[in-house]
């Protein structure tokens, strides 16, 4: 017990600046209709076309995406040639034939790389956090997509009396109310290619859409295969029952 | 007509002589077990529980082709069967929430054995048997929720294990066994996984002798009284149709988490690699094991929490012994039946405290809930028991059956 409690207080010490699951208490998160809600709910590709181009613009610039590969851009409406195009733009660490360093251009097999060579650095370059990875952001936190879009646009001038520490942001949402990542989304921040307006609300919203298909991107073939199994079952449960009471009708017969 | 025997059915009667197989399940679950005619829907939730365990383990065996149970692998193994493997998310989320309904189902099958006095005599072994099975599901439980390596896994685990430190002397030794290290580590991760896939088994085979167990006195049924051969049915047809359509009311439920809320029941933290530098602010095992967690927590003292922790099930054990009273079903029990519902609420307050952090107004409801639980087996059972004037019994299965329920 003695460990755990050293274990706890260490980690304590380094919990102000690396990222927990729950969103600051008592506050109510920005709410939105999202494309994806409720049983039937599907992502709108265009949407989640401007957010991979607000991530890319924007995010991963600190953050990395590492359980996405670019093969699986398909499923936003590209194309395997335009999949293979961006991919291309990417370039990764490879050997070559004489067995020295060099690089090659990504190809849709691999992954988001990384912004970081490694921890230490991606430390040492945001005052001692770590930009958590993005993969998974919307289903690792309390409030899901709701919080990860608050969060976005959760920046303020701090109340007074509230002192900020050097290095952070104030922000509503996050546990704590001090950040290291500043304000990083305002209005007109990026041109859309497909024209869209780019709000910084628009810009959250499509980023965090975006974020969400990262993290659930079987999310639409579970709504419908979920919608057939319903079905199913509800016409079993029905035929089901119907036999059930033929079947003991014949106890009152006798 | 001929009665030349078919080619089919000679074979059939061949094998029969050899291995009566069929004849064996047709006396376990079909027309040769008779079983009481007033068994109300409560008495689904043994064959839906058969049913949970089933999936489980044809869910976790493809799961385990695909996953790796090593500490830098497995939350990226995890993912992968998420992403790559050809309806792994659907596998998954089946098992994920699948333990989460197997509790749901095990407890309601537990509940109905309580109210209806199932476990007096003669049926104390297949009582037993059946916490065995609860005791296992609930270690299979534990170490499963470990193998994803997220962050609740992790600190689950290192929680839940040092547990055992608070035994006196040989505490600290029993951790580092369990463990395989002096942290929770890899190795604690293998053994897990290890024993994560052994003891289903195991549970299938309590579930035999619990069956087994089940047949030498038969069903108990709502009015608690023995069944007279006149007021039996046999088990198949009417009870198959009713438990198959008991299914399908159970699987609108069991589907509808899994394919539109399946992390509803998961806490976020475990979608974050586990770190053994990052404690979660408020560590919390999975729901089914709240009112234990909220015992644990609710005892000033680690060595008593633990131990009535672990009192909390091995008290069921007991119970033949301590209910003084005769009166199997607690239909016929005026008094003990309001304490019986009680203790219900009380479960449900107890899951609640379980999930709080254990301070303020959660820890003084979870200590008033914890006396609770441990006052009515203790006190309630015993006292009741004696003190109470039963209503009277049926004479038969048939005389209440007949007529209108009240």
């Amino acid at each position: 017990m003695k460990k755990l409690v050293l274990a706890a207080a260490a980690a304590l010490s380094l919990a102000s600046v690396d990222a927990v699951a729950a969103p600051a208490e008592g506050v109510e998160l920005l709410k939105v209709d999202w494309s994806f809600k409720g049983p039937v709910g599907k992502f709108d590709r265009l949407q989640l076309q401007r957010g991979l181009q607000a991530y890319r613009e924007i995010c991963a610039s600190c953050h990395s995406l590492k359980y996405v590969a670019f093969r699986n851009l398909t499923d936003l409406g590209y194309s395997e040639e335009q999949v293979k195009a961006l991919a291309a733009e990417y370039e990764f660490p490879a050997i070559d034939d004489e067995g020295s360093d060099t690089t090659r251009k990504g190809t849709p097999a691999d992954h988001f790389p990384s912004p970081y060579p490694n921890e230490k650095f991606a430390r040492a370059s945001n005052n001692g956090a770590l930009p958590p990875d993005l993969s998974l952001i919307t289903k690792a936190r309390e409030g899901g997509p709701d919080y990860v879009y608050s969060l976005m646009l959760g920046y303020e001038d701090p109340p007074a009396g509230f002192t900020v520490l050097e290095g952070m942001h104030y922000n509503k949402y996050f546990s704590g109310n001090q950040i290291v990542m500043a304000k990083q989304i305002n209005d007109d921040q990026i041109t859309y290619a497909d024209g869209t307006k780019a709000t910084a609300q628009q810009i959250a919203q499509d980023v965090t859409a975006f974020l969400h298909w990262a993290a659930e991107p079987k999310l639409e073939a579970r709504h419908a295969t979920g919608f057939r199994v319903m079905i199913y079952v509800v016409i079993f449960t029905i035929l089901a029952y119907f036999l059930k009471k033929r079947i003991w009708a014949r106890l009152e017969k006798k | 007509m001929s009665t030349e025997k078919s080619v089919w059915r000679r074979a059939f009667e061949w094998h029969e002589q050899r291995l009566p197989i069929v004849t064996f399940l047709d006396n376990s679950v079909g027309t040769k077990y008779p079983a009481p005619k007033n068994l109300n829907y409560f008495w689904n939730f043994g064959s839906l529980a058969g049913f949970m365990l089933v999936t489980m383990i044809l869910t976790g065996v493809v799961l385990a082709m695909n996953y790796t149970p090593h500490t830098s692998l497995a939350f990226d193994s995890v993912e992968r069967i998420m992403r790559d493997v050809n309806y792994g998310w659907l596998i998954r989320y089946m098992h994920a929430n699948g333990a989460s309904f197997f509790f749901i189902v095990v407890y309601i099958h537990l509940f109905r054995g309580l109210y209806y006095g199932s476990y007096k005599a003669p049926r104390e072994v297949l009582w037993w048997i059946g916490i065995l099975i609860l005791l296992t599901m609930m270690a299979t439980a534990f170490m499963g929720y470990v193998l994803p390596w997220g962050q609740m896994s992790f600190w689950g685990a290192t929680v839940i294990t040092n547990l055992f430190s608070a035994i006196p002397l040989i505490g600290e030794p029993i951790v580092t066994f369990l463990w395989g290290g002096f942290a929770v580590d890899n190795p604690t991760l293998n053994r897990f996984f290890s024993l994560h896939y052994l003891l289903p088994f195991v549970i299938v085979g309590l579930v035999v002798f619990h069956i087994w167990a089940l047949h030498i006195p038969g069903s108990n049924n709502p009015t608690g009284i023995e069944a007279a051969p006149a007021d039996k049915i046999p088990f198949h047809p009417y009870y198959t149709v009713k438990d198959a359509f008991g299914l399908g009311v159970f699987l609108l439920f069991y589907f509808a988490v899994v394919f539109w809320a399946p992390n509803m029941l998961g806490h976020p933290d475990n979608y974050i690699p586990a770190d053994p530098l990052v404690t979660p602010p408020h560590i919390v095992p999975e729901w089914y094991f709240l009112p234990f967690y909220a015992i644990l927590r609710a005892i000033p003292d680690k060595l008593l929490g633990v131990v009535a922790m672990f009192g909390a099930i091995l008290v069921l054990f007991v119970i033949p012994w301590l209910d003084t009273s005769r009166v199997r079903s607690a239909n016929y029990r005026p008094v003990y039946r309001i304490f019986f519902w009680l203790f219900v609420i009380n479960a449900a307050v107890l899951t609640w405290c379980g999930a709080q952090l254990p301070e303020g107004l959660p820890l003084i409801l979870g200590r008033i809930a914890t006396f609770y639980y441990f006052f009515f087996f203790f006190v309630i059972m015993p006292v009741v028991g004696w003190m109470e004037t039963p209503k009277p019994l049926p004479a038969s299965i048939g005389t209440p059956v007949l007529k209108p329920a009240e």
